[in-house]
């Protein structure tokens, strides 16, 4: 259950690295809000993937 | 079957590898994703930009050459490793004599430290943007960066050896974790670039005017260079030569339990050696348009487009790229000296490639270094080939240096050292373009050892 909730939330913060920059491209976004929304999203990615992902150091 | 596993400490390093060890193609797949979208993906895609290869070009051309890549993996790699499933060192070493694969792994390790030192220099650039250190190329091949980007290259340097040497297994779980995130920065460091050369309408990404205007601004102030269709296929194809043409890969793919894992690598080439690579090229053009500046600099390209997470991308890719880089250096400096520390070869290695790093030329050439690269190591893996699928058929003996107890076969030196040789001259004195060498030498190479062979081998007992 654990292990599906931060695959969920790395799957999001993955999201968040990418989705802005196509939102901006279609000039829905400026490019400052992109710029944190990937930073937030890579902090994501880098807190829930260890949790779920490949194998233990 | 992560380098650790595949390459130090005893697994099948000496024997084939057995059945239970086998594994699915996934693993190959994560694999390739992560190894090929790495540091060198900033620096390579922008030179394409300097070099002045048109869209049009790039795009096809690097389709071209990365599929001409995964069939050179696929069928000619592949139906060897899953055949013999031994490492490329224990069947260089069945076939060359222990002393020549010594030799050859010294040059491996450093050539190994060298494309270390160029991730080194790509890290470093990133590290420095926050402390207003810029990375630099000086006018001589030679010559050293900045006072304060050459102390950031040692201390960025001096971090990389120390964890190669320590901690490689977690900069390896690292690595996994952050393949798919660097994937995801690279294609928005693109489309980030797109919107800031206005190029995000169909009209204008189809006109492509944003790219030759980027093209014209660099060659008003370099002056007009080509990089033509072929030759980025010949590029794409080759700038992995030492993988596939020279068999490196055989110590990889040795695991694999079906032929069709010799497909793994596309995911390599089509993320790392296209979208990254037309990507990292976007920024550069992207930099032109904002600020009327043509130097590669990958930290400050990235933070242009992504800020912060532009330079997590750059330091983190660069990290984990030249860490098992260094390490396989290690690695190769320790089988030729066996009774020194894989930590102390290691930090050797790092040393030698931090050294390399110190020379902002050295990133700034890697079209041509990769091409040397693939031009030296590359014609060993003709001699695999031939010893696999010819000597039998020709009446001679595969495995010659172990059936007869050889140190050196000459066979494989002569016929490994007479094309590269003249390689190596056509490069650097005739000026060629380092990755057309890779495939006469290659095809040189076998023929050689073929003909020295029959010339030379002494019947052997069954």
């Amino acid at each position: 259950m654990n292990s599906l909730l931060f695959q969920a939330i790395s799957f999001v913060a993955l999201a968040a690295t990418i989705i802005p920059c196509v939102l901006y491209f279609a000039e829905i976004l400026e490019l400052n809000t992109v710029k944190s929304l990937a930073l937030l999203g890579t902090i994501g990615w880098f807190i829930a993937t260890p949790v779920w992902m490949g194998r233990s150091p | 079957m992560d380098d650790q596993q595949s390459q130090s400490g005893g697994e099948f390093e000496r024997e084939p590898v057995p059945e239970r060890a086998l594994l699915g193609a996934g693993k190959f797949w994560g694999m390739y994703a992560g190894e090929h979208t790495a540091g060198t993906e900033f620096m390579i895609g922008p030179l394409f930009l300097a070099a002045g290869a048109s869209l049009r070009d790039l795009m096809l051309g690097l389709l071209l050459g990365n599929a001409l890549a995964v069939l050179t993996w696929r069928y000619l790699v592949t139906p060897i490793a899953i055949s013999k499933r031994l490492t490329l060192y224990y069947q260089l070493e069945r076939i060359a004599g222990d002393s020549l694969v010594k030799l050859y792994n010294v040059v491996n390790g450093v050539l190994f430290c060298f494309l270390a030192g160029a991730m080194v220099t790509v890290s470093a650039s990133a590290v420095g943007i926050p402390f207003g250190i810029f990375y630099q190329t000086p006018s001589e091949t030679f010559a050293l960066g900045a006072p304060s980007f050459t102390l950031l290259v040692v201390a960025v340097g001096a971090v990389m050896a120390i964890v190669a040497a320590a901690g490689y297994k977690t900069v390896a779980y690292v690595a996994n974790i952050a393949a798919p995130w660097m994937i995801a920065i690279f294609a928005a460091c693109g489309i980030v670039s797109l919107v800031q050369m206005d190029a995000n309408s169909v009209t204008a990404l189809s006109d492509g005017k944003f790219w030759s205007d980027a093209i014209a601004f660099v060659q008003a102030k370099e002056g007009v260079k080509q990089f033509g269709f072929w030759q980025i296929v010949i590029f794409a194809w080759l700038c992995n030569g030492a993988m596939h043409f020279g068999m490196a890969d055989l110590s990889i793919f040795r695991f694999a339990r079906h032929a069709s894992s010799g497909w793994a690598p596309s995911i390599g080439m089509f993320l790392g050696h296209y979208m990254a690579w037309i990507a990292a090229a976007f920024l550069l053009a992207a930099q032109i348009k904002l600020s009327q500046d043509h130097s590669a600099n990958p930290g400050a390209l990235a933070w242009g487009a992504l800020g912060w997470t532009g330079i997590l991308c750059v330091i983190i890719a660069g990290w984990t790229t030249a860490n098992p880089t260094i390490y396989r250096a290690g690695l190769a400096f320790q089988g030729v000296l066996p009774k020194r520390s894989l930590a102390a070869t290691t930090l050797a290695a790092g040393m030698v490639a931090t050294m390399a790093g110190a020379f902002p030329n050295l990133s700034a050439k890697l079209l041509d270094f990769v091409g040397t690269y693939g031009t030296v190591l590359g014609p060993m893996g003709a001699v695999i080939v031939v010893d696999h699928y010819l000597m039998n058929r020709f009446g001679l003996r595969d495995e010659y240096a172990t059936r007869t107890g050889l140190a050196i076969n000459f066979a494989v030196l002569i016929a490994w050292l007479l094309p590269v040789a003249v390689g190596l001259y056509m490069i650097f004195w005739q000026g060629l373009f380092a990755a057309y060498a890779v495939i006469p030498c290659w095809i040189a190479c076998g023929m050689i050892y073929l003909v020295l062979s029959k010339a030379l081998q002494a019947p052997v007992a069954q």
